[in-house]
């Protein structure tokens, strides 16, 4: 990790890249840092904090936020008085672990790579746009990243909503969308893509924090269009937040508060007075990103963010280098952190040759025995934390408490446990009192228990064999002003610590080996392109497929938006697919049967058409989940009923002919056809841009057609809004119906005639059309099957739920189990590729290592115990838990590659049967025991 | 992700520590490669690490 650092320099090729990186001096040795934040308090110079977006004021030496990585201080040079102007120095000798070092200089180094991931986000929009809106001269108008830092409950307000003109609390406020994004204005033809969904994350927070507050959001289209946002929408609307659709022109100070001129659809314009106005700001391309294409080579679209192709989206102009994240467009976190997932397939691909040469493995000591019955022999270490713990609590006393205790054969104080030289202390004294329990009384074993039992695993003790006790979080900083009390509690704290430690038994380093082969079911462009990635990698996959032929929708579609031709593309994926001595296709197949755990799969595919089904059983270590989906065909607007009623798909497969009145004269497009609330609940992501798509392909072809869409919302985000943009400028017209007024569609003679209201001329409009066109949206193909085969939850929509739908979007709550394409949600070609590359990352992690970890917490079941009641098995999230025959009756068993260790099994068994490592019922009560018997403190 | 060695095999350069090259980062050390994430401020983490909350779940994005 190289942080304050600047990218200099790139030479050489993929597969052999040198880039040189200036380190800039943090003027802090962050070996001996502590973060402690004393330098922090004694430093006299103000410092305006950037990372609160200039709300708050700090020094000049600071650490961003508590939980930074690396916790280390640093000092910013432009503010810092002996860097500018050599005095001052009062940190230097404040520091208690004398870390402060002025003398430290910028040092270059050169880093000898074989590729190259860009992921520098993105930038902000240039305040100048900001100026119609009073941003700058109004306090009370501010951007959503400011009024993000407002509401965090840590952040400098403590997420107190005021406005900063007065401090008053806001009783209406307003948030204006597409502010510098869909603005030609500032150049910003895209979509930024994920504002709307900060604005109601934002208003929905502030009515949480002040359900009297009036709010406002003023948008063009709301697009909500990921998988399960437009219930985020529905929720804002139902709690009472307003939903205007109009342009704001401008916003203007009106007597104390802020009047804002905005003009509806129906040409009207009209003012609304706000006390605080919030801008919900585009997202720009990265501040550097020129510098980054001078030095790397890369080409940048129009907009200068990074330039890619459809079908390989993340692949630059260089070869060696991908890019992942808002760089490649705009984009939210889960598609940013799925696109990260699929960069490192990419690359771990084109690296295969050097696969795990840069990585050394640590090596232990033996470890030793400790048996059940032996003596415990329990050390304790009481830490200072610098002054953290010892400014509040009597350190000494807790370890003189602690000395007096039965089984502790050594205790001791140190200033700071986590430093390297306590470690090689804590090692030491472990051999020399032959320690076989090890009590650290510190800080957070959030942070800091990966630490020490890494130094207990030196030690060659079971890391198991250890025990933290918080006394910094939940003592010297909760109760700062009571160190009486503070320290009471610290000893009880203790004192239940050495209790359990008493009970606490090594726990064995569980490996379970993996077969290096995935299953990819459903042969798509979703499974192809996982499969064909996991093969770049070096490793097998069987890739099923239920249909006659391999390819999926591709086949049903022609070209895509960006104008690349779908067809070839697909042919070159088929032979690909075909090609590989990696991949093993099979047609006409269905996974009827999965046993097993991740690493160790057994499935049975049943294959061939017809009644005779040969049946085969595939031993593999993952599965992918790539099943897919299809176009919905409501029963509505005649479609099915009137050759001139077809699905946009349809459209597309005329255009794509040879027919000479392939693109009618004139066309009504009816988008949310069966979705968002009718059929579907839900919005499929691709409609808007599958009409455009279509839209400037009719127009190609008979530029005289008139087109008329008629739409709820137009979620062409991304660079996809130019096409609306040029749509538009081609005299298509595009007008908005209410879900409560939807049009009509009827037939007339040989025409199909249709009714809408014009929300723009405000009146009903009667059309008779050469042909009505429907956006249809995406159904799940039969996720029920597999869901009940593999134990797989779907959402309320029937697609596959990712296990977390920010930071593990391709992966499902089964280990093992992956999933991508329109399985897990509705999304076009691009984004599928993509999560189908992140889908074989995940996948190929294990395969890599060729062993899955159990973690030694996981449960155990003692089946003398078990009565094979099966709640657990019902319970247990992760299908980690089973029931097995033994000697004819039913007993439950833990699956440890599996279980996660949440304890839920065994805190509802009825009989005790089943214990958690590290947690056992005799832990836990000795430890609650402990905490009644309070004794002399 | 083990020390530093010269002329290191299998090693990726990750420009950007925010979530997205984070997230690279952990997937290519268990992938088996050795990265360097060259990140421009003092901490990673990003923009992310300046939310308050994510949406649609309102999760602490922290």
């Amino acid at each position: 990790m190289l942080t304050n650092a600047d990218f200099l320099a790139l030479e050489g090729t993929a597969g052999n890249f040198t880039a040189t990186i200036n380190m800039r001096p943090r003027y802090i040795d962050a070996d001996a840092c502590t973060a402690c934040g004393l330098c922090t308090q004694y430093c006299p110079k103000h410092h305006v904090d950037p990372y609160n977006e200039g709300l708050a004021i700090t020094r000049p030496i600071h650490i961003d936020y508590a939980q930074a990585v690396p916790a280390t201080y640093y000092i910013d040079p432009s503010s810092c008085l002996f860097l500018q102007h050599e005095t001052c120095q009062i940190c230097v000798p404040v520091c208690q672990s004398h870390a402060i070092n002025f003398k430290q200089q910028p040092e270059e180094r050169k880093l000898h790579v074989g590729a190259v991931i860009l992921s520098p986000g993105f930038g902000k929009i240039d305040p100048q746009t900001l100026e119609k809106f009073s941003y700058g001269k109004h306090p009370d108008v501010v951007t959503a990243f400011e009024f993000e830092r407002m509401t965090t409950a840590s952040g400098p307000f403590m997420g107190e909503v005021k406005c900063f003109s007065d401090g008053r609390h806001p009783k209406r406020m307003a948030f204006i969308q597409c502010v510098g994004s869909r603005d030609i204005g500032c150049n910003n033809g895209y979509c930024s893509s994920v504002c709307c969904m900060y604005a109601i994350k934002e208003a929905l927070v502030t009515k949480e924090h002040d359900p009297e507050v009036d709010i406002t959001i003023y948008y063009m289209d709301i697009r909500t269009q990921g998988k399960d946002f437009d219930a985020a929408r529905e929720r804002a609307e139902a709690i009472g937040i307003k939903f205007v659709r109009a342009k704001v022109a401008d916003v203007t100070p009106w007597e104390n508060r802020l009047q804002l001129t905005y003009a509806t659809l129906d040409g009207q314009h009209k003012f609304e007075p706000f006390d605080l106005v919030v801008l919900s700001v585009g997202l720009e391309s990265p501040k550097d990103a020129r510098k980054i294409s001078d030095i790397t080579k890369v080409d940048l679209n129009k907009y200068d963010f990074c330039a890619t192709n459809g079908f390989n989206p993340l692949q630059t102009s260089q070869e060696g280098i991908v890019v992942a994240g808002a760089f490649q467009g705009p984009k939210d976190i889960p598609e940013s952190v799925t696109q990260s997932s699929a960069a490192a397939s990419l690359t771990a691909a084109s690296l295969k040759k050097v696969r795990g040469k840069g990585v050394e493995l640590k090596t232990y000591p033996e470890e030793q025995v400790v048996a059940e019955d032996d003596e415990a022999r329990i050390g304790v270490f009481v830490c200072h934390c610098g002054i953290n713990i010892s400014s509040v609590v009597d350190v000494a006393s807790v370890a003189n408490y602690a000395g007096d205790m039965k089984n502790v054969t050594y205790y001791t104080e140190n200033l700071y446990s986590c430093s390297q030289d306590a470690q090689e202390v804590i090692k030491k004294k472990i051999k020399e009192h032959k320690l076989n329990r090890v009590v650290i009384a510190a800080c957070s074993p959030r942070t800091h228990e990966p630490l020490f039992q890494e130094t207990l695993r030196d030690a060659g003790l079971n890391r198991n064999l250890f025990e933290m006790v918080n006394i910094r979080d939940q003592c010297s900083w909760v109760h700062a002003g009571e160190p009486e009390l503070a320290t009471i509690k610290s000893k009880d704290l203790v004192r239940m610590a050495v209790s359990k430690a008493r009970h606490i038994q090594s726990l064995p380093e569980q490996t379970v080996p993996v077969t290096p082969k995935a299953l990819v079911v459903g042969a798509g462009v979703a499974g192809m392109t996982a499969a064909l990635n996991l093969a770049e990698q070096g490793f097998d996959s069987v890739l099923i497929e239920k249909g006659d032929s391999i390819g999926g929708n591709l086949k049903n579609l022609h070209h895509t938006l960006a104008g690349d031709e779908v067809q070839s593309h697909l042919k070159s994926l088929v032979t690909k697919v075909n090609g590989s001595k990696h991949i093993d296709v099979i047609c006409n197949a269905e996974l009827v049967q999965t046993a097993g755990f991740i690493g160790n799969f057994a499935s049975v595919i049943a294959s061939g058409k017809g009644q005779t089904k040969a049946e085969q059983t595939v031993d593999h270590g993952v599965i992918i989940v790539a099943t897919g989906g299809r176009e919905h065909r409501p029963d509505k607007y005649l479609l099915g009923k009137s050759k001139k009623v077809v699905t946009q798909q349809e459209l597309e497969k005329q255009l794509a002919g040879k027919a000479k009145s392939r693109a009618p004269g004139s066309i009504v497009m009816i988008q949310c056809a069966g979705s968002r609330g009718d059929d579907l609940n839900y919005c499929s992501k691709v409609c808007c841009n599958h009409a455009l798509k279509n839209i400037l392909k009719v127009k190609e072809i008979n530029p005289d057609s008139q087109i008329i869409v008629l739409y709820r919302d137009m979620r062409t985000y991304g660079f996809a809004e130019d096409a609306y943009l040029e749509a538009r400028k081609m005299g298509v017209v595009f007008i908005p119906y209410e879900v409560d007024r939807k049009p009509e569609v009827t037939q007339k003679g040989a025409k199909v005639q249709v009714r809408f209201f014009d929300s723009i001329m405000q009146e009903e409009v009667v059309m008779a059309p050469d042909l009505v066109a429907l956006s249809v949206g995406i159904v799940p193909d039969d996720t029920d099957t597999l869901s009940k085969l593999l134990k797989l939850p779907v959402t309320a929509n029937k697609f596959f739920l990712e296990a977390h739908v920010k930071l593990r979007p391709v992966e499902l709550s089964v280990s093992g189990v992956y999933v991508c394409g329109l399985a897990h949600g509705p999304k076009p070609v691009d984004e599928t590729i993509v999560q189908a590359q992140a889908a074989a990352a995940k996948a190929a992690i294990p395969l890599v290592k060729g062993y899955v970890k159990v973690d030694p917490i996981v449960s155990s079941v003692e089946q003398d115990k078990c009565i094979g009641c099966g709640l657990c098995t019902s319970l247990c999230p992760y299908g980690a838990i089973v029931m097995q025959k033994v000697d004819g009756k039913r007993k439950a068993e833990t699956v440890s590659a599996s279980c996660k260790a949440c304890g839920i099994c065994a805190a509802h068994c009825p009989t005790f049967a089943i214990s958690m490592g590290g947690f056992t019922n005799e832990q836990l009560i000795s430890q609650i025991e402990a905490f009644g018997a309070t004794g002399d403190r | 992700m083990g020390k530093a060695m010269k002329n290191r095999e299998g090693a990726v350069m990750i420009l950007g520590g925010g979530i997205a090259g984070i997230q690279a980062a952990l997937d290519l050390t268990d992938l088996g490669f050795y990265v360097y994430l060259v990140e421009k401020s003092p901490a990673v983490g990003g923009v992310m690490a300046q939310l308050d909350k994510t949406f649609p779940t309102n999760d602490c994005s922290l």
